[in-house]
């Protein structure tokens, strides 16, 4: 496309003096230059707490609190790892995070999709209050229900439990609508030929809209297994006894208190439950973009 | 980008014979959602509406249908608790300057990932948008030891022979501390709707405002603006309702000290929750609910498309 422009403007440029191409591009490389300088100088501030923790699990705890402070670990030491899995059950706490997130992503991708496709490509009565509602529960804080949801978790006895920790983030208004969007943009045609071949709307769902889905389930899922992971408030109030504990639950209360002044060993467990995020997030990066700009404006 | 939206032409769906049976299909492939969104969703939106008008606390937990109405005494004891009042006054503070400071921040990083940034551009914004992905337990531990007194912030202003305060125990400093730290942790969404929306600016109109000798200024207001309306829109309602809820920063950094001074709106309430006046925190929930619902209808107003 750039090259198109270019090569569209040319011939009113050829009587042009070349003085001014140059000055042009002159001027174009000096604010070039400024922005890559101002934009590194922006993304050193926003990655460097990151860089920070992770140098400074490798620390002692005596050298992170010297002052003047040090910038790289001057003797690197694995000690604070070794404390952190040696003290707490680390891998527990791991696998609870795991299989919550798993069945949470899980959970939304079905449910989304099948009602995703009714609000997209079935007429049904209700279908506009169905919509209505999904819509009207976005705007609505998260402290809105946390107090009828804990009183029912309670009564149903599911304190201290997966279900518990599952049951309420299987659906989210965001994930129909995402799915609701995505279908919507297939076009009609496949679906009345697949009709006219005499399939049903359940194999018309599970064969031809599903695997088109793709790239919003891919979205679906990255959004939805990340909020789950580092979702903490309900965790922290429905998980009572460790063994239920997820990793964010168990790192905020362990690290409150005399453990506070611990700061290698906080660092290294920040490390533990942030690492493995940032790298899936490395990876799929482009899946975020275009999850924010399903969700959003397109 | 440029080719011509094939579902523009699309025609208008036919109506199917045995439009009943259609009907019950759909409901089949909508019932689980609607189940799960009945119980776990609506139905506790509007529990949480009749219980604020009730007595329900702890002691009820197991019986919360044997309760008393008290109608709106609830809310009027909110309004006149000084604490409630100063966690309004905290998360009104907080959303405005907080959003317009996040706003700002993304969109000139968008604008500048946007002219011409052909190297590094997956670095940025990868970088940009790290923060956003992280657990929020996990940052405030490392913020935590940015913000204490001899942390890196105030080594950092040493070095300017500036004394920094000890940021998280001050009461004029927590609040903004805590923003700066919020601002930091937002500016990657709203980067990525920015970014998103700048693809939508008709290049045609730049280069004809260049042309036509139009500064960069100019062209910055008269064309990106208006074509970024919809982006700015959807991320001052999305960033409002956010920062609205504000609780996770003062959760974990300050629990709403020292003094109150960053205690939020989400916190009171939760804190009440925790408190085991569940009622009480329900109607704190409501009123909180309402402003989120007015600020949005006023960002409409201001922002939607000029007809």
């Amino acid at each position: 496309m750039t090259s198109q422009v270019t090569d569209a403007r040319k011939p009113t440029d050829v009587g042009r003096p070349t003085d001014g191409h140059r000055t042009r591009r002159r001027s174009n490389t000096t604010r070039k230059t400024v922005l890559y300088v101002v934009l590194t100088l922006g993304v050193v501030a926003m990655v460097f707490p990151f860089i920070w923790m992770v140098l400074g699990s490798f620390k002692t705890n005596a050298e992170i609190r010297r002052s003047p402070l040090g910038f790289l670990p001057e003797n690197p030491t694995l000690d604070n790892y070794a404390q952190l899995f040696g003290r707490l059950d680390f891998t527990t706490f791991f696998t609870n995070s795991v299989i919550v997130a798993v069945f949470v992503t899980l959970g939304n991708i079905v449910f989304s999709s099948m009602v995703g496709y009714a609000l997209a490509k079935l007429e049904f009565a209700g279908k506009r209050l169905l919509f209505g509602m999904v819509l009207g529960t976005l705007m609505v804080p998260g402290v809105v229900t946390f107090v009828p949801l804990f009183v029912l978790t309670s009564n149903l006895g599911l304190v201290n439990s997966y279900p518990g920790l599952i049951l309420p983030f299987l659906i989210t208004p965001l994930g129909v609508f995402l799915m609701r969007q995505f279908i919507g943009s297939l076009p009609d045609d496949i679906i009345e030929a697949a009709r006219i071949d005499g399939a049903s709307e359940w194999r018309i769902f599970l064969r031809v809209i599903m695997p088109l889905c793709g790239p919003a389930v891919a979205v679906l899922t990255i959004l939805t297994f990340l909020g789950s992971w580092n979702n903490f408030l309900w965790p922290l109030v429905v998980a009572t006894s460790e063994e239920k504990y997820t990793l964010p639950v168990a790192l905020a209360l362990y690290s409150v208190g005399q453990n506070a002044a611990q700061y290698g060993l906080m660092m290294a467990g920040a490390v533990v439950v942030v690492i493995p995020v940032l790298l899936v997030f490395v990876v799929l990066q482009r899946y975020f973009v275009q999850g924010i700009a399903l969700t959003g404006i397109k | 980008m440029v080719a011509v939206n094939p579902a523009l032409g699309r025609a208008p769906r036919r109506r199917s014979p045995g439009r009943r049976k259609l009907t019950w299909t759909a409901w089949g492939f909508a019932t689980p959602f609607l189940i799960l969104f009945l119980v776990f969703m609506a139905g506790p939106i509007v529990a949480s509406l009749l219980m604020s008008f009730t007595d329900l606390t702890t002691r009820d937990l197991r019986t919360p249908f044997n309760v008393n109405l008290v109608g709106f005494e609830n809310y009027v004891h909110l309004f006149e608790d000084p604490r409630f009042l100063r966690s309004m006054l905290n998360t009104g503070i907080f959303v405005v300057v907080g959003v317009p400071l996040t706003i700002v921040v993304a969109l000139l990083v968008a604008l500048a990932l946007n002219t011409g940034i052909t190297k590094f551009r997956t670095v940025f914004r990868v970088g940009y948008y790290a923060p956003v992905v992280t657990s929020i337990v996990a940052i405030a531990i490392v913020w935590r030891f940015i913000l204490q007194p001899d942390g890196l912030l105030n080594g950092f202003l040493s070095w300017f022979g500036i004394t920094g305060p000890n940021w998280l125990e001050d009461t004029t400093w927590a609040l903004p501390s805590l923003i700066l730290m919020a601002v930091w942790r937002n500016i990657g969404t709203l980067m990525v709707i920015f970014l998103a929306g700048l693809q939508g600016v008709p290049q045609e109109q730049h280069e004809a405002a260049m042309m036509d000798g139009a500064g960069a200024v100019k062209r910055f207001a008269n064309v990106t603006i208006p074509a970024l309306r919809p982006a700015l829109l959807f991320a001052a309602v999305i960033t409002g309702i956010g920062f609205l809820q504000f609780f996770e920063e003062p959760f974990v950094m300050t629990r709403g000290g020292p003094l109150d001074s960053t205690l939020s709106g989400a916190m009171y309430t939760f804190n009440q929750f925790g408190f085991g006046n569940y009622s009480f925190a329900s109607a704190a929930s409501y009123v909180l609910f309402l402003a989120i619902v007015v600020l949005s209808l006023v960002q409409f107003r201001l922002l939607r498309e000029k007809p």
